[in-house]
């Protein structure tokens, strides 16, 4: 694997060929039936759901959408979802409980959309929903991150049970401009903000965050999307196989406890004394 | 334009004169003497102000409380019982600085963090309760505020208690990187599973509730309550008037506007806020089954 800086993977998955799920689902998936709508407000463009199957086992398939060019992009709006995107993963995600199919969510987003009618429709609402209700769904559910993982917006499709990374693949509580710009004020250090920030696929697994690194090909993925869209098939394959033989119970407090355990605290520190 | 999805929400509502020296005006005016509303700029005494439970009598905007006052005001005397009181944060990205930050912070404030949790009783009922704080890097959610959140719900789960929230945040601290992010799963999980043993969750939206707050554990209330006037949104009002190029409405992301979108139950004025959680805690009780009182 590459020892590449976190500010030259963000290089990578910003190139304008870096594939997305446009270009991975018909290489991973068969029979992909797409699904549209919240069924309250509308059809949200950045996130596309459906179900097909993977190596014959029926799955639903939840997936964030980045366009690989201005027309797409303006149909995806650039990969940020509204609140009706996040009930509508949410809708397909209680469909797939309901028929025992596992849901494999495919993450590649700066961040939810930040505007006036998110707002409105309560984009707080929709993300904090999906993770509660993520948390709790009788499925396996597995969460790969495709490009970008850019805070709530990502997280509310990666609660899951497993959660893997492609090699160059970034996940941050903020995007590194966003960062920079809160802390320093200055959003142009967002290079600086990258190397501290602990945001790369191998900072994550040892954060205990992403359980595992998907290989991409030397330089990137789009390099090769046949041999990445590989890569992450048989990571799935693997993924599910442990998955699957887990009784429900059993998945759900491991789901919980993946979670649980993220955080660096120390108690009955006598009075005040750091560290 | 995503830039300040867990941004500090800057003190645009801001009574705490603490977090907001620069941005004062030349005509400011001495701090502890008068009060000068943010909202509309009205100009009261420090004591009428005080004394009408530092709420702004000409807008009724209510301003920030300790987590130390808030808890006086809404407990039965004598009834907290604080857990997790030692608690505090280490660095796990090693963030510069943070450490030194932190200590400083607790010498300045008294807090070890930005949550209080324990349990009360609450016109008589017993309930267990969490109040974030702001004046502790603006309440934003690190490891401390996830544990100790997630730990209260997780007490009231096997206890059979409800929980009441006083929510206040700026999101998700920054300095703690992925492992903030990851407190927003781990306190939802806990209060999914509160939810699952059938137990009443109230929360409160105290000024200001934001970012990773409000997309989390905020918003999962059976009830959700805020207080008159206070800031509620997920995105920062700056990030959104950069995206749109206007500037929005004073009353956008305002608890009304959050009433009016329907994502808020009811507005409750402090005075009458003990009582209305009281009288809504007595109403839930099931087991009992003493619910006419």
């Amino acid at each position: 694997m590459s020892d590449l800086t976190a500010s030259q993977r963000l290089d990578i998955v910003r190139h304008k060929g870096r594939p997305t799920v446009k270009d991975y689902i018909p290489l991973i998936f068969d029979d992909f039936f797409e699904m549209h709508g919240d069924r309250y407000f509308g059809d949200d463009g950045a996130v596309m759901g459906g179900v097909c199957r993977f190596k014959g086992t029926a799955v639903t398939v939840i997936a964030q959408v980045k366009g690989r060019n201005l027309e797409e992009n303006k149909q995806c709006n650039f990969g940020m979802p509204h609140p009706e995107g996040y009930r509508k993963a949410l809708r397909l995600a209680k469909q797939a409980e309901k028929f025992h199919r596992p849901v494999i969510c495919l993450v590649d987003t700066s961040g939810a959309f930040c505007g006036v009618e998110a707002e409105k429709r309560g984009q707080g609402e929709a993300i904090a929903r999906s993770i509660s209700e993520f948390m709790t769904l009788r499925t396996p559910v597995i969460s790969i991150i495709l490009g970008e993982g850019g805070s709530g917006g990502a997280l509310a499709m990666a609660v899951c049970d497993e959660l893997a990374m492609l090699e160059n693949a970034i996940y941050s509580v903020i995007s590194p401009r966003g960062f920079a710009s809160i802390l320093w004020k200055d959003a142009s250090r967002e290079r600086e903000a990258c190397d501290i920030m602990k945001i790369t696929a191998e900072d994550l697994v040892e954060l205990k965050v992403c359980d595992h690194i998907i290989e991409e090909p030397a330089g990137g993925a789009h390099n090769d999307c046949e041999q990445t869209a590989e890569n992450i098939s048989d990571y799935i394959s693997a993924a599910l196989k442990r998955k699957l033989q887990k009784g429900l119970d059993e998945l759900l407090n491991e789901r919980y406890n993946k979670f649980r355990v993220v955080g660096e605290y120390e108690e009955n520190v006598s009075a005040d004394e750091p560290g | 334009m995503l830039e300040d999805l867990f941004s500090v929400v800057k003190t645009r509502l801001s009574a705490d004169s603490k977090n907001d020296e620069p941005r004062r005006s030349k005509t400011d005016i001495p701090k502890d003497l008068l009060f000068k509303c943010p909202r509309c700029s009205n100009v009261t005494f420090m004591e009428e102000f005080q004394n009408n439970g530092k709420v702004c009598p000409a807008c009724s905007y209510h301003a920030r409380l300790s987590a130390k006052e808030r808890i006086e005001i809404t407990v039965d005397k004598g009834s907290f019982e604080e857990f997790d009181s030692e608690m505090i944060s280490k660095n796990p990205i090693d963030f510069p600085d943070y450490d030194a930050k932190q200590q400083a912070l607790r010498d300045k404030t008294g807090l070890k963090d930005a949550v209080i949790t324990g349990k009360a009783d609450i016109r008589g009922e017993k309930t267990v309760i969490i109040v974030m704080d702001s004046n502790y890097m603006m309440a934003s959610m690190g490891s401390v505020v996830g544990e100790k959140i997630t730990r209260a719900f997780e007490y009231a789960t096997e206890n059979r208690l409800p929980v009441v929230a006083f929510t206040a945040s700026g999101g998700a601290r920054m300095q703690e990187g992925i492992v903030s992010l990851m407190q927003m799963a781990k306190t939802s999980g806990a209060v999914a599973r509160h939810d699952q043993a059938g137990l009443l969750y109230i929360a409160v939206m105290t000024d200001p509730t934001t970012g990773g707050v409000t997309a989390s554990f905020a918003s999962l209330g059976d009830i959700i309550i805020a207080e008159p006037k206070v800031l509620i949104g997920f995105a920062g009002r700056r990030v959104i008037e950069g995206t749109i190029r206007q500037k929005l409405p004073d009353e956008f992301q305002s608890a009304e506007f959050m009433l009016q979108a329907g994502f808020v139950d009811m507005i409750v004025e402090r005075r009458r806020m003990r009582r209305t959680l009281g009288h809504l805690l007595r109403l839930h009780k099931t087991e009992e089954g003493d619910v006419n009182e």
